[in-house]
Protein backbone atom coordinates (compact mmCIF):
# COMPACT_ATOMS: atom_id res chain seq x y z
CA UNK A 1 0.00 0.00 0.00
CA UNK A 2 1.28 3.64 -0.97
CA UNK A 3 2.53 5.36 2.12
CA UNK A 4 1.08 8.18 3.55
CA UNK A 5 2.90 11.78 2.73
CA UNK A 6 1.58 15.09 4.31
CA UNK A 7 2.31 17.82 2.52
CA UNK A 8 3.11 19.46 6.08
CA UNK A 9 2.92 18.93 9.40
CA UNK A 10 -0.06 19.99 11.24
CA UNK A 11 -0.38 19.56 15.43
CA UNK A 12 -2.73 20.28 17.77
CA UNK A 13 -2.10 23.12 19.79
CA UNK A 14 -5.54 24.31 21.82
CA UNK A 15 -8.16 22.41 23.35
CA UNK A 16 -11.21 23.66 24.89
CA UNK A 17 -14.66 22.31 26.10
CA UNK A 18 -17.71 23.48 27.66
CA UNK A 19 -18.79 21.12 30.75
CA UNK A 20 -21.67 18.86 28.74
CA UNK A 21 -25.43 18.80 30.37
CA UNK A 22 -28.44 17.97 29.48
CA UNK A 23 -29.86 21.94 29.44
CA UNK A 24 -27.56 24.95 29.53
CA UNK A 25 -30.22 27.43 30.61
CA UNK A 26 -27.66 30.03 31.41
CA UNK A 27 -26.24 30.81 28.17
CA UNK A 28 -27.78 30.66 24.17
CA UNK A 29 -26.13 28.73 21.48
CA UNK A 30 -23.07 31.70 20.78
CA UNK A 31 -22.43 32.11 24.41
CA UNK A 32 -22.08 27.95 24.97
CA UNK A 33 -19.96 27.79 21.98
CA UNK A 34 -17.80 31.21 23.02
CA UNK A 35 -17.08 29.20 26.16
CA UNK A 36 -15.09 26.29 24.66
CA UNK A 37 -13.48 28.79 22.26
CA UNK A 38 -11.75 31.28 25.04
CA UNK A 39 -10.73 27.92 26.86
CA UNK A 40 -9.23 26.95 23.44
CA UNK A 41 -7.47 29.66 22.87
CA UNK A 42 -6.23 30.59 26.49
CA UNK A 43 -4.89 26.83 26.13
CA UNK A 44 -3.11 27.63 23.09
CA UNK A 45 -2.18 30.98 24.73
CA UNK A 46 -3.11 32.57 21.43
CA UNK A 47 -5.53 35.19 20.40
CA UNK A 48 -8.37 35.38 18.38
CA UNK A 49 -6.34 37.53 16.53
CA UNK A 50 -3.93 34.92 15.54
CA UNK A 51 -6.30 32.49 14.03
CA UNK A 52 -6.48 32.28 10.22
CA UNK A 53 -10.19 30.19 9.71
CA UNK A 54 -12.78 28.43 11.50
CA UNK A 55 -14.49 25.20 10.84
CA UNK A 56 -18.09 24.85 12.26
CA UNK A 57 -20.25 22.16 12.67
CA UNK A 58 -23.23 20.44 13.81
CA UNK A 59 -25.59 18.26 13.35
CA UNK A 60 -27.92 19.55 10.44
CA UNK A 61 -30.82 21.27 11.77
CA UNK A 62 -30.63 19.50 15.58
CA UNK A 63 -31.83 23.63 16.27
CA UNK A 64 -33.68 24.13 13.85
CA UNK A 65 -31.96 27.16 12.99
CA UNK A 66 -30.77 27.81 9.51
CA UNK A 67 -27.38 28.80 9.12
CA UNK A 68 -26.21 28.20 12.41
CA UNK A 69 -22.58 29.47 11.95
CA UNK A 70 -23.25 32.87 11.06
CA UNK A 71 -25.58 33.78 14.01
CA UNK A 72 -22.23 32.27 15.78
CA UNK A 73 -20.11 34.66 15.05
CA UNK A 74 -20.81 36.69 18.21
CA UNK A 75 -19.28 33.53 19.91
CA UNK A 76 -17.45 31.68 17.54
CA UNK A 77 -14.73 35.44 16.90
CA UNK A 78 -15.39 34.54 13.05
CA UNK A 79 -15.43 38.33 11.98
CA UNK A 80 -13.54 38.91 9.00
CA UNK A 81 -11.64 35.33 9.13
CA UNK A 82 -12.48 32.52 6.57
CA UNK A 83 -15.19 30.01 8.10
CA UNK A 84 -16.30 26.66 7.13
CA UNK A 85 -19.30 25.19 8.06
CA UNK A 86 -19.60 21.65 7.90
CA UNK A 87 -22.17 19.07 8.38
CA UNK A 88 -21.60 15.14 8.33
CA UNK A 89 -24.01 14.13 10.83
CA UNK A 90 -22.99 12.32 14.24
CA UNK A 91 -19.63 12.15 12.19
CA UNK A 92 -19.30 16.32 12.14
CA UNK A 93 -16.66 16.51 14.68
CA UNK A 94 -14.36 14.15 12.96
CA UNK A 95 -14.66 15.84 9.83
CA UNK A 96 -14.06 19.12 10.88
CA UNK A 97 -10.98 18.01 12.44
CA UNK A 98 -10.23 16.50 9.48
CA UNK A 99 -10.90 19.56 7.37
CA UNK A 100 -8.77 21.70 9.84
CA UNK A 101 -5.88 19.03 8.97
CA UNK A 102 -6.58 19.05 5.24
CA UNK A 103 -6.44 23.10 5.61
CA UNK A 104 -3.51 23.49 7.07
CA UNK A 105 -1.64 20.63 5.78
CA UNK A 106 -2.17 22.14 2.52
CA UNK A 107 -0.82 25.21 3.13
CA UNK A 108 -3.87 27.63 2.78
CA UNK A 109 -4.18 28.59 6.95
CA UNK A 110 -1.42 28.82 9.01
CA UNK A 111 -3.99 28.23 12.21
CA UNK A 112 -7.27 27.00 12.01
CA UNK A 113 -10.06 26.75 15.30
CA UNK A 114 -12.50 23.94 14.57
CA UNK A 115 -15.71 24.02 16.61
CA UNK A 116 -18.66 21.47 17.23
CA UNK A 117 -21.60 21.66 19.13
CA UNK A 118 -24.99 20.75 19.63
CA UNK A 119 -27.06 22.49 21.89
CA UNK A 120 -29.82 19.48 21.46
CA UNK A 121 -32.34 21.30 24.32
CA UNK A 122 -33.25 23.78 21.86
CA UNK A 123 -34.16 21.82 19.16
CA UNK A 124 -36.27 18.39 18.06
CA UNK A 125 -33.58 15.98 17.13
CA UNK A 126 -36.31 13.79 15.00
CA UNK A 127 -37.01 17.31 13.01
CA UNK A 128 -33.03 16.57 11.80
CA UNK A 129 -32.74 12.62 11.84
CA UNK A 130 -36.27 12.15 10.34
CA UNK A 131 -34.87 14.05 7.18
CA UNK A 132 -32.27 11.38 6.59
CA UNK A 133 -34.94 9.04 5.13
CA UNK A 134 -36.50 9.64 1.51
CA UNK A 135 -40.18 9.89 1.91
CA UNK A 136 -40.74 8.80 -1.14
CA UNK A 137 -39.74 5.62 -1.79
CA UNK A 138 -41.38 4.48 1.82
CA UNK A 139 -39.18 5.31 4.55
CA UNK A 140 -41.67 7.60 6.01
CA UNK A 141 -39.99 7.86 9.71
CA UNK A 142 -36.08 7.17 10.48
CA UNK A 143 -35.25 6.72 14.49
CA UNK A 144 -31.42 7.13 13.67
CA UNK A 145 -29.17 5.09 16.54
CA UNK A 146 -31.55 3.13 18.34
CA UNK A 147 -31.12 -0.45 16.66
CA UNK A 148 -30.87 -3.96 18.32
CA UNK A 149 -29.43 -5.12 15.25
CA UNK A 150 -25.98 -5.40 16.95
CA UNK A 151 -26.88 -6.51 20.37
CA UNK A 152 -28.87 -9.70 18.36
CA UNK A 153 -25.70 -10.25 16.36
CA UNK A 154 -23.21 -10.66 19.16
CA UNK A 155 -25.60 -13.03 21.30
CA UNK A 156 -26.00 -15.20 18.21
CA UNK A 157 -22.13 -15.27 18.20
CA UNK A 158 -21.05 -15.54 21.39
CA UNK A 159 -24.77 -17.22 23.56
CA UNK A 160 -26.71 -14.79 25.70
CA UNK A 161 -25.40 -14.81 28.77
CA UNK A 162 -22.17 -13.84 27.50
CA UNK A 163 -22.68 -11.38 25.42
CA UNK A 164 -24.49 -9.81 27.85
CA UNK A 165 -22.02 -9.86 30.48
CA UNK A 166 -19.59 -8.67 28.23
CA UNK A 167 -21.73 -5.63 26.66
CA UNK A 168 -23.00 -4.49 30.64
CA UNK A 169 -19.21 -4.85 31.57
CA UNK A 170 -17.99 -2.30 28.93
CA UNK A 171 -20.85 0.12 30.36
CA UNK A 172 -20.03 -0.44 33.89
CA UNK A 173 -16.44 0.41 33.08
CA UNK A 174 -16.91 3.45 31.14
CA UNK A 175 -19.31 4.47 33.62
CA UNK A 176 -16.52 4.41 36.34
CA UNK A 177 -14.19 6.42 33.52
CA UNK A 178 -16.98 9.24 33.10
CA UNK A 179 -17.08 9.75 36.98
CA UNK A 180 -13.13 10.82 36.80
CA UNK A 181 -13.80 13.17 34.04
CA UNK A 182 -15.37 16.39 35.32
CA UNK A 183 -16.61 17.65 31.74
CA UNK A 184 -18.75 14.43 31.48
CA UNK A 185 -22.33 14.12 31.13
CA UNK A 186 -23.66 11.82 33.11
CA UNK A 187 -21.91 9.30 35.51
CA UNK A 188 -24.28 7.16 37.61
CA UNK A 189 -21.85 5.24 40.30
CA UNK A 190 -22.36 2.17 38.48
CA UNK A 191 -20.32 -0.79 39.94
CA UNK A 192 -19.67 -4.55 38.31
CA UNK A 193 -21.64 -6.08 41.06
CA UNK A 194 -24.52 -4.79 39.33
CA UNK A 195 -24.48 -6.39 35.74
CA UNK A 196 -26.85 -9.25 36.83
CA UNK A 197 -29.51 -6.87 38.19
CA UNK A 198 -29.13 -4.17 34.82
CA UNK A 199 -29.00 -6.84 32.43
CA UNK A 200 -32.52 -7.96 33.02
CA UNK A 201 -33.88 -4.30 34.58
CA UNK A 202 -33.12 -1.44 32.48
CA UNK A 203 -35.65 -1.13 30.49
CA UNK A 204 -35.67 -2.20 26.95
CA UNK A 205 -35.40 -0.08 23.99
CA UNK A 206 -35.13 -2.02 21.02
CA UNK A 207 -34.64 -5.53 21.72
CA UNK A 208 -31.44 -6.12 24.00
CA UNK A 209 -30.30 -2.55 23.55
CA UNK A 210 -31.04 -1.13 27.03
CA UNK A 211 -31.71 2.12 28.14
CA UNK A 212 -28.59 2.41 30.18
CA UNK A 213 -26.31 0.74 27.29
CA UNK A 214 -27.48 4.26 25.11
CA UNK A 215 -25.52 7.03 24.88
CA UNK A 216 -27.18 10.34 26.14
CA UNK A 217 -28.69 13.45 24.45
CA UNK A 218 -25.85 16.26 25.84
CA UNK A 219 -25.56 20.19 24.96
CA UNK A 220 -22.28 20.79 24.94
CA UNK A 221 -19.42 22.54 22.99
CA UNK A 222 -15.70 21.73 22.28
CA UNK A 223 -12.85 23.99 20.17
CA UNK A 224 -9.35 22.44 19.15
CA UNK A 225 -6.75 25.02 17.68
CA UNK A 226 -4.66 23.40 14.61
CA UNK A 227 -1.33 24.83 13.63
CA UNK A 228 1.21 23.66 11.03
CA UNK A 229 4.77 22.66 11.99
CA UNK A 230 6.55 25.73 11.99
CA UNK A 231 3.73 27.70 14.31
CA UNK A 232 2.89 24.63 16.09
CA UNK A 233 6.63 24.52 17.31
CA UNK A 234 6.92 28.30 18.37
CA UNK A 235 3.70 28.57 20.36
CA UNK A 236 2.96 25.18 21.90
CA UNK A 237 5.26 23.24 24.20
CA UNK A 238 3.28 20.39 23.72
CA UNK A 239 1.85 19.80 20.14
CA UNK A 240 0.59 16.70 19.53
CA UNK A 241 0.91 15.62 15.99
CA UNK A 242 -2.54 14.23 13.68
CA UNK A 243 -0.19 11.92 11.65
CA UNK A 244 -2.98 10.81 9.65
CA UNK A 245 -6.98 11.00 9.46
CA UNK A 246 -8.93 8.79 7.04
CA UNK A 247 -12.75 8.86 6.08
CA UNK A 248 -14.49 6.28 4.91
CA UNK A 249 -18.50 5.82 4.14
CA UNK A 250 -19.62 2.71 2.82
CA UNK A 251 -23.30 3.15 4.01
CA UNK A 252 -23.74 -1.22 4.97
CA UNK A 253 -26.71 -0.54 6.48
CA UNK A 254 -28.51 0.14 3.27
CA UNK A 255 -28.80 -3.15 2.16
CA UNK A 256 -30.69 -3.42 -1.31
CA UNK A 257 -30.15 -6.73 -1.94
CA UNK A 258 -30.02 -8.81 1.62
CA UNK A 259 -27.53 -9.08 4.27
CA UNK A 260 -24.49 -9.78 3.26
CA UNK A 261 -22.55 -10.95 6.31
CA UNK A 262 -19.54 -11.01 4.91
CA UNK A 263 -19.45 -7.62 4.04
CA UNK A 264 -16.19 -5.54 5.21
CA UNK A 265 -17.66 -3.06 7.96
CA UNK A 266 -16.77 0.48 7.19
CA UNK A 267 -14.94 0.75 10.93
CA UNK A 268 -12.46 -2.01 9.95
CA UNK A 269 -12.03 -0.72 6.24
CA UNK A 270 -11.00 2.69 7.71
CA UNK A 271 -9.07 1.26 10.53
CA UNK A 272 -7.36 -1.28 8.08
CA UNK A 273 -6.36 1.25 5.32
CA UNK A 274 -5.33 3.82 8.09
CA UNK A 275 -2.71 1.25 9.58
CA UNK A 276 -1.59 -0.20 6.65
CA UNK A 277 -0.57 3.29 4.73
CA UNK A 278 1.29 4.03 8.06
CA UNK A 279 2.62 0.36 8.21
CA UNK A 280 1.10 -0.37 11.70
CA UNK A 281 0.94 -4.40 12.03
CA UNK A 282 -0.57 -4.85 15.46
CA UNK A 283 -2.52 -1.67 16.59
CA UNK A 284 -3.30 -3.07 19.75
CA UNK A 285 0.18 -3.23 20.43
CA UNK A 286 0.73 0.65 18.80
CA UNK A 287 -1.83 2.52 20.44
CA UNK A 288 -1.69 3.22 24.19
CA UNK A 289 -4.96 4.70 23.59
CA UNK A 290 -7.88 4.81 21.75
CA UNK A 291 -11.01 7.35 22.26
CA UNK A 292 -13.57 5.45 20.12
CA UNK A 293 -17.16 7.26 18.68
CA UNK A 294 -19.51 4.45 21.16
CA UNK A 295 -22.98 5.37 20.41
CA UNK A 296 -24.19 2.39 22.64
CA UNK A 297 -22.21 -0.20 24.79
CA UNK A 298 -23.49 -3.20 22.08
CA UNK A 299 -21.63 -1.30 19.60
CA UNK A 300 -18.73 -0.35 21.16
CA UNK A 301 -18.12 -4.09 22.27
CA UNK A 302 -18.37 -5.01 18.37
CA UNK A 303 -16.57 -2.06 17.36
CA UNK A 304 -13.69 -2.92 19.00
CA UNK A 305 -13.01 -5.86 17.27
CA UNK A 306 -13.91 -3.84 13.16
CA UNK A 307 -11.31 -0.96 14.76
CA UNK A 308 -8.36 -3.21 16.34
CA UNK A 309 -8.82 -5.98 13.20
CA UNK A 310 -9.17 -8.33 16.14
CA UNK A 311 -10.32 -12.54 15.17
CA UNK A 312 -12.84 -14.60 17.39
CA UNK A 313 -13.78 -13.74 20.41
CA UNK A 314 -10.68 -10.87 21.22
CA UNK A 315 -12.77 -8.28 21.85
CA UNK A 316 -15.05 -10.00 24.51
CA UNK A 317 -11.90 -11.07 25.99
CA UNK A 318 -10.26 -7.58 26.42
CA UNK A 319 -13.44 -6.55 28.25
CA UNK A 320 -13.43 -9.35 30.60
CA UNK A 321 -10.40 -8.86 31.41
CA UNK A 322 -10.55 -5.24 32.00
CA UNK A 323 -7.64 -4.66 29.73
CA UNK A 324 -10.27 -1.29 28.31
CA UNK A 325 -10.36 -0.28 31.97
CA UNK A 326 -8.10 3.24 32.45
CA UNK A 327 -5.66 1.18 34.07
CA UNK A 328 -5.45 -2.00 31.41
CA UNK A 329 -3.25 -2.32 28.69
CA UNK A 330 -5.04 -1.35 26.25
CA UNK A 331 -7.78 1.95 27.66
CA UNK A 332 -10.93 2.56 25.79
CA UNK A 333 -12.34 5.77 26.58
CA UNK A 334 -10.95 7.44 29.70
CA UNK A 335 -13.43 10.11 29.03
CA UNK A 336 -16.22 7.98 29.82
CA UNK A 337 -16.94 7.94 26.06
CA UNK A 338 -20.12 9.18 23.67
CA UNK A 339 -22.25 6.70 25.95
CA UNK A 340 -21.41 9.57 28.69
CA UNK A 341 -21.52 12.64 26.83
CA UNK A 342 -22.89 13.15 23.69
CA UNK A 343 -23.59 16.77 22.08
CA UNK A 344 -23.35 15.41 18.87
CA UNK A 345 -21.62 18.01 16.49
CA UNK A 346 -19.06 17.82 19.01
CA UNK A 347 -19.18 14.40 20.27
CA UNK A 348 -16.49 13.22 17.19
CA UNK A 349 -14.39 16.38 17.79
CA UNK A 350 -14.12 15.33 21.65
CA UNK A 351 -13.12 11.92 20.64
CA UNK A 352 -9.56 13.32 18.85
CA UNK A 353 -9.70 16.29 21.85
CA UNK A 354 -9.90 13.69 24.84
CA UNK A 355 -6.94 11.80 22.89
CA UNK A 356 -4.78 14.61 22.29
CA UNK A 357 -5.44 15.62 26.05
CA UNK A 358 -4.26 12.11 27.07
CA UNK A 359 -1.11 12.08 24.84
CA UNK A 360 -0.18 15.57 26.74
CA UNK A 361 -0.79 14.21 29.37
CA UNK A 362 -2.93 17.06 30.94
CA UNK A 363 -6.10 14.38 30.98
CA UNK A 364 -6.35 15.08 34.50
CA UNK A 365 -8.23 12.68 37.17
CA UNK A 366 -8.99 10.36 33.79
CA UNK A 367 -5.53 10.42 32.59
CA UNK A 368 -3.97 6.66 31.78
CA UNK A 369 -1.36 6.19 34.24
CA UNK A 370 1.72 5.60 31.90
CA UNK A 371 2.82 7.74 28.64
CA UNK A 372 0.95 7.88 25.52
CA UNK A 373 2.87 8.31 22.56
CA UNK A 374 0.26 6.71 20.15
CA UNK A 375 -3.39 7.62 20.51
CA UNK A 376 -6.53 6.38 18.27
CA UNK A 377 -9.48 8.31 17.61
CA UNK A 378 -12.42 7.66 16.18
CA UNK A 379 -15.96 9.25 14.49
CA UNK A 380 -19.25 7.57 13.34
CA UNK A 381 -22.46 8.62 12.49
CA UNK A 382 -25.13 7.92 9.67
CA UNK A 383 -25.67 4.94 7.97
CA UNK A 384 -21.98 4.07 8.68
CA UNK A 385 -19.62 7.00 8.00
CA UNK A 386 -16.57 6.40 9.63
CA UNK A 387 -13.20 9.21 10.32
CA UNK A 388 -10.25 7.85 12.41
CA UNK A 389 -7.25 9.49 13.63
CA UNK A 390 -3.55 8.29 14.68
CA UNK A 391 -2.29 10.92 16.80
CA UNK A 392 1.59 11.31 17.88
CA UNK A 393 3.47 12.60 20.63
CA UNK A 394 6.51 13.03 18.87
CA UNK A 395 7.13 13.60 15.53
CA UNK A 396 9.47 10.47 14.74
CA UNK A 397 7.75 8.41 12.36
CA UNK A 398 8.91 9.85 9.40
CA UNK A 399 12.45 9.05 9.85
CA UNK A 400 11.30 5.54 10.26
CA UNK A 401 9.89 5.27 6.60
CA UNK B 1 -49.81 21.45 -15.89
CA UNK B 2 -47.66 21.88 -18.84
CA UNK B 3 -46.53 18.89 -21.21
CA UNK B 4 -42.80 19.02 -19.20
CA UNK B 5 -44.32 18.36 -15.64
CA UNK B 6 -47.16 16.01 -16.47
CA UNK B 7 -46.48 12.45 -14.42
CA UNK B 8 -43.71 14.05 -12.14
CA UNK B 9 -45.03 12.39 -8.61
CA UNK B 10 -45.47 14.95 -5.94
CA UNK B 11 -45.05 12.79 -1.96
CA UNK B 12 -46.97 15.47 0.12
CA UNK B 13 -45.42 15.51 3.72
CA UNK B 14 -45.65 17.60 7.09
CA UNK B 15 -43.13 17.78 9.80
CA UNK B 16 -43.81 19.81 13.07
CA UNK B 17 -40.75 21.36 14.59
CA UNK B 18 -41.36 22.04 18.19
CA UNK B 19 -38.02 23.66 19.49
CA UNK B 20 -36.71 26.42 22.35
CA UNK B 21 -34.96 29.35 22.10
CA UNK B 22 -32.78 29.97 25.45
CA UNK B 23 -32.12 33.54 25.16
CA UNK B 24 -29.29 32.41 28.09
CA UNK B 25 -28.33 35.10 31.40
CA UNK B 26 -27.12 38.17 29.39
CA UNK B 27 -30.55 38.34 27.09
CA UNK B 28 -32.92 37.53 30.30
CA UNK B 29 -31.77 40.10 32.10
CA UNK B 30 -32.66 42.67 29.30
CA UNK B 31 -36.30 41.29 29.00
CA UNK B 32 -36.78 41.54 32.59
CA UNK B 33 -35.75 45.24 32.46
CA UNK B 34 -38.00 45.57 29.70
CA UNK B 35 -40.81 43.91 31.74
CA UNK B 36 -40.43 45.04 35.60
CA UNK B 37 -38.49 48.08 34.90
CA UNK B 38 -39.54 49.61 31.32
CA UNK B 39 -35.90 50.41 30.51
CA UNK B 40 -34.29 49.07 27.71
CA UNK B 41 -30.39 48.08 28.42
CA UNK B 42 -27.77 47.59 26.42
CA UNK B 43 -23.73 45.94 26.96
CA UNK B 44 -20.85 48.21 26.58
CA UNK B 45 -17.37 46.93 25.19
CA UNK B 46 -14.87 49.15 26.59
CA UNK B 47 -12.35 48.21 24.56
CA UNK B 48 -14.06 49.45 21.35
CA UNK B 49 -16.82 51.60 23.20
CA UNK B 50 -19.57 50.23 21.10
CA UNK B 51 -23.22 49.49 22.64
CA UNK B 52 -24.84 46.62 21.80
CA UNK B 53 -28.70 46.38 22.00
CA UNK B 54 -29.80 43.34 21.87
CA UNK B 55 -26.89 42.63 24.52
CA UNK B 56 -24.78 39.87 23.71
CA UNK B 57 -21.84 38.54 26.16
CA UNK B 58 -18.90 39.06 23.87
CA UNK B 59 -17.88 41.47 22.02
CA UNK B 60 -17.32 39.79 18.40
CA UNK B 61 -14.80 42.17 17.19
CA UNK B 62 -12.79 42.70 20.63
CA UNK B 63 -13.55 39.10 21.78
CA UNK B 64 -13.97 41.15 25.44
CA UNK B 65 -16.48 39.98 28.35
CA UNK B 66 -18.69 42.47 28.06
CA UNK B 67 -21.85 40.67 30.09
CA UNK B 68 -21.11 42.85 33.17
CA UNK B 69 -20.58 46.15 31.17
CA UNK B 70 -24.33 47.13 31.32
CA UNK B 71 -25.63 50.60 30.07
CA UNK B 72 -29.01 52.10 29.85
CA UNK B 73 -30.39 53.30 26.89
CA UNK B 74 -32.76 55.75 25.61
CA UNK B 75 -36.58 54.66 25.15
CA UNK B 76 -36.26 57.31 22.45
CA UNK B 77 -34.58 57.04 19.31
CA UNK B 78 -34.54 57.98 15.49
CA UNK B 79 -35.37 55.75 12.14
CA UNK B 80 -32.12 54.20 10.33
CA UNK B 81 -34.62 52.08 7.60
CA UNK B 82 -37.79 50.78 7.07
CA UNK B 83 -40.56 48.91 5.14
CA UNK B 84 -44.02 49.21 5.06
CA UNK B 85 -45.69 45.89 5.35
CA UNK B 86 -48.47 46.28 2.69
CA UNK B 87 -49.75 42.42 2.72
CA UNK B 88 -51.72 40.52 5.35
CA UNK B 89 -50.63 37.18 7.21
CA UNK B 90 -51.72 35.15 10.23
CA UNK B 91 -47.70 35.12 11.01
CA UNK B 92 -47.66 39.23 11.13
CA UNK B 93 -47.83 41.19 14.56
CA UNK B 94 -50.42 43.52 13.12
CA UNK B 95 -53.18 43.96 10.05
CA UNK B 96 -51.25 45.45 7.19
CA UNK B 97 -50.55 48.10 5.99
CA UNK B 98 -47.44 48.94 8.81
CA UNK B 99 -44.16 49.78 9.10
CA UNK B 100 -41.29 48.10 10.16
CA UNK B 101 -38.45 50.39 11.29
CA UNK B 102 -34.55 50.06 12.15
CA UNK B 103 -34.52 52.10 15.28
CA UNK B 104 -31.26 53.44 16.47
CA UNK B 105 -31.70 54.28 20.50
CA UNK B 106 -29.85 57.06 22.05
CA UNK B 107 -26.73 55.76 23.24
CA UNK B 108 -26.91 52.47 21.47
CA UNK B 109 -23.94 51.81 18.31
CA UNK B 110 -26.71 48.94 16.38
CA UNK B 111 -30.52 49.61 15.15
CA UNK B 112 -32.84 47.59 16.75
CA UNK B 113 -35.97 45.89 14.29
CA UNK B 114 -39.17 46.83 15.46
CA UNK B 115 -42.65 47.97 14.66
CA UNK B 116 -43.34 51.56 14.31
CA UNK B 117 -47.24 52.18 14.78
CA UNK B 118 -49.24 55.76 15.21
CA UNK B 119 -48.11 57.09 12.62
CA UNK B 120 -49.72 57.21 8.54
CA UNK B 121 -46.94 54.68 6.66
CA UNK B 122 -46.47 56.89 3.79
CA UNK B 123 -45.17 59.56 6.06
CA UNK B 124 -42.93 58.01 7.94
CA UNK B 125 -38.78 58.90 6.81
CA UNK B 126 -35.36 58.12 7.75
CA UNK B 127 -34.10 60.04 10.81
CA UNK B 128 -37.74 60.32 12.03
CA UNK B 129 -37.73 60.66 16.11
CA UNK B 130 -39.46 57.85 17.51
CA UNK B 131 -40.30 56.10 21.26
CA UNK B 132 -40.72 53.20 22.38
CA UNK B 133 -44.53 52.29 23.66
CA UNK B 134 -43.61 49.51 26.46
CA UNK B 135 -46.60 45.87 26.35
CA UNK B 136 -49.07 46.24 29.40
CA UNK B 137 -48.73 42.16 30.28
CA UNK B 138 -45.52 39.81 30.30
CA UNK B 139 -44.71 39.03 27.23
CA UNK B 140 -40.85 38.45 28.04
CA UNK B 141 -39.42 38.67 24.21
CA UNK B 142 -38.89 41.74 22.21
CA UNK B 143 -42.36 42.80 21.92
CA UNK B 144 -42.12 43.18 25.48
CA UNK B 145 -41.67 46.70 23.74
CA UNK B 146 -45.03 46.97 22.07
CA UNK B 147 -43.96 49.23 19.58
CA UNK B 148 -42.46 52.81 18.61
CA UNK B 149 -44.31 55.78 17.94
CA UNK B 150 -43.05 59.57 16.36
CA UNK B 151 -42.33 61.36 19.61
CA UNK B 152 -44.57 64.25 18.51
Amino acid sequence: MKKHKKNRNVAIIGIGQTHHSSHREDVNQPEMIHEAVERALKDAGIGIEDVDALVHGNMELFEMVHQPDLWHVIGTGGYGKACYRVTTGGTTGATIVGVGDNIVASGLHDIVMIIGFEKQQEGHTTGGITNMADPLWARNLQTGALTGATAEKTINEFGADRAKRAAMRLRVTLDKHASLNPHAHRNFGLDYDQIDDLMVNSPQLVGELRLIHMCSQSDGAVAIILACEEKAKKISKKPVWIRDHVTVHREETFNMFGINENQEVTHHNAARKLFGRNGITNPREYFDVFEMYDPSSWWGLDWLREFLQLEGDEHLKMVENDEVSINGSFPLNPSGGVISTNPIGATAALRVAEAALQVRGDAGAHQIPREVKHALASGFGGTFWTVLFMLEKDLDWQEAE
Amino acid sequence: MTEENKHCYIKEGKLALPYQYFAGRVGSKFLVSLRDKKKILGVKCEKCGKVFIPPRKTCERCFEDISEKWVELSNEGEVTNFTVVRTDDKHHPRKAPYVLAMIKLGGADTPIAHILGGVDPDSVKTGMKVKAVFADKAVNTMLQIDRFEPVN
